[in-house]
């Protein structure tokens, strides 16, 4: 039997789908405790590779014989070694292309509406790491918003569109993953924006996003307004989209809140994100559509893999917005889960400050978002 | 430079190969040997630590050097863990923290492998392996009279260095019991 590939698009399209698949996961058992595929019908067995090199007869009777079977390591050698072992003993198995590292990578585009003079509005879906980031388009012009350090397919998404990326935009200082927006403001000539309030510690030029900045896509048809968010990072900032859609950054997400303990600064914020998710927002039309910068659990993708909510139903559905002001204090401060991986790190990066070369951000990457107050 | 029996070169080599040529080095090896890994491999660090874990080998540490990952591990020993002690002498981990606060003429002998020191050691023991005990017995203090206390990871490679060092005329030898694998007070540490 021969050894097939499956690409994490792929994987994508069961998550979506909701088709099954057996996951071997072959990386050690922490790593894979604290990060693994999510999939609602899949099933997972891990047993690191290291203890499978005098032979797999000891897992043959574990593997399903009617259910697609995908081998995954970090980078994928160790799985293209234990699948092979597998062939040898008749099984028909996948190993996943380029391991957990493109899984962590992939985007996927979905749109999720049209915009009223014409354009419309996309969502790359980090599946692997819960990251959400949005390409507004109008008129042959593009905005990106919270791009990933990926550059590469909002570029191609743009080439194939015919459209311009003009603007990239950072709801706020990351410390999750590696911003993309000074990478794409380099190669295609883009302003990038910030909340100026983020931007203390920077080291490069960029474009302040000052509370109730308009920003025009494509000649005069869609603005863009910003509005400051405080509570996740003093400088957080909404934007408002065609009167429409409400990038939520990493202030409220579809099932849970931001937190506001990344910078170190849990105590000073936590005023600054109650105001934010209990008076700025509540004053916002409930009929506008949540687009936040995270999700946490695959549960909260819809039919194409979306991730999205009416903002009047999060009102009445999300448990961070019913929370009085002494449980507020305790969700948002007490028993958060741990930080994202190398956060620390990852800030200094955005900030400019550090220059990690490519493998080092691959690596400081790894794992998920973990910016809300729940897993 | 830390010390080992034998280096292996892992260098430029993916995941699964630096695990996968450790295993098959480490056959080779004798029960307690020290093996040095070199590799470039940033993934290899936990795995080599889970590996080691599963294996029942002891993996000592990893230190980085011009992105070189270097780990030692120590080759499993295990009949080790069996051996019955002999030497009548013995104090508990919690019990010497309390001489240590006491007893300023006392001596704190580790006679781990020195790879197994630099990665962690009781601050003020001086590392002399039970391999190498016998030669260098004039390296202890003249005077016989002396505490000596003997650790090692679990307390049987000190058991045997205690009777060494009875037999060659020292008066107080203490063996600590377990030694190394539980200790909670102070450590040395190599920073890695």
């Amino acid at each position: 039997m021969a050894i097939q590939k499956m690409t994490a698009a792929q994987v994508a399209s069961r998550v979506i789908r909701k088709s099954n698949l057996f996951i071997l996961d072959v990386r050690n058992e922490d790593t894979f405790q604290d990060w693994k595929i999510e999939g609602e019908a899949f099933q997972y067995l891990n047993i690191p590779y290291f203890d499978l090199l005098d032979g797999v007869d000891d897992i043959l009777d574990l593997l399903p014989k009617d259910t697609d079977i995908l081998v995954v390591c970090a980078k994928e050698g160790s799985s293209v070694m234990v699948a092979e072992m597998l062939s040898e003993q008749g099984l028909d198995v996948f190993y996943l292309k380029g391991g957990m590292k493109a899984w962590s990578e992939y985007l996927r585009p979905v749109k999720v509406g049209s915009l009223k003079n014409g354009g419309a509005l996309y969502q790359f879906v980090r599946l692997g790491k819960g990251c959400l980031s949005y390409l507004i388009e109008s008129d042959g012009e593009a905005m990106i918003v919270d791009p990933a350090r990926m550059t590469e397919p909002y570029e191609s998404f743009a080439k194939d569109k015919g459209i311009m990326i003009k603007y990239a935009v950072d709801t706020h200082l990351h410390a999750d993953h590696i911003s993309g927006g000074r990478m794409l403001a380099e190669k295609t000539g883009s302003t990038y924006y910030l909340p100026p309030k983020d931007a203390d510690e920077i080291t490069f030029a960029y474009t302040p996003l000052d509370d109730g900045r308009t920003i025009t896509v494509g000649g005069t048809s869609i603005s863009v307004e910003s509005i400051h968010s405080p509570g996740h990072t003093s400088g957080s900032t909404t934007l408002l989209i065609d009167q429409t859609y409400l990038l939520t950054g990493d202030i409220l997400f579809v099932e849970s809140i931001g937190r506001p303990d990344l910078a170190g600064k849990a105590e000073d914020w936590v005023g600054d994100l109650r105001n934010t998710l209990y008076h700025s927002y509540r004053d916002l039309p409930g009929n506008l559509t949540v687009l936040p910068a995270h999700f946490s659990k695959v549960s909260e993708l819809g039919d194409q893999g979306e991730v999205k909510a009416v903002l009047g139903d999060l009102f009445e559905k999300n448990e961070g917005l019913h929370l009085d002001e002494a449980e507020f204090r305790k969700a948002v401060t007490e028993n958060l889960p741990p930080q994202p991986n190398a956060y620390q790190e990852i800030r200094k990066t955005n900030m400019g400050k550090l220059s990690p070369d490519q493998e080092a951000q691959q690596e400081m990457e790894i794992g998920p978002n973990r910016c809300a107050i729940q897993d | 430079m830390i010390k080992s029996n034998v280096m292996l070169d892992a260098k430029g080599l993916a995941c699964p190969m630096p695990i996968v040529k450790t295993k098959k080095a480490i056959n080779e090896l004798g029960a307690g040997e020290v093996i040095e890994v070199q590799a470039t491999d940033k993934g290899s660090k936990a795995d080599m630590k889970a590996w080691a874990t599963s294996s029942g080998n002891h993996y000592l540490g990893t230190i980085e050097e011009n992105g070189v990952l270097k780990h030692y591990i120590r080759k499993a020993t295990a009949e080790e863990e069996k051996i019955e002690k002999h030497h009548p002498d013995v104090i508990s981990n919690e019990e010497l923290l309390l001489e240590m606060e006491h007893q300023t003429e006392a001596f704190l002998l580790d006679v781990r492998e020195s790879a197994e020191y630099e990665f962690g050691h009781i601050p003020g023991a001086v590392s002399i392996p039970l391999g190498e005990l016998n030669d260098r017995l004039n390296e202890l203090k003249t005077d016989l009279s002396v505490y000596v206390y003997v650790v090692c990871q679990t307390g049987n490679r000190s058991d045997l260095a205690a009777q060494k060092l009875t037999e060659a005329s020292f008066k107080n030898v203490i063996n600590v019991v377990p030694g190394m694998s539980e200790w909670k007070g102070p450590i040395t540490k190599l920073e890695g």
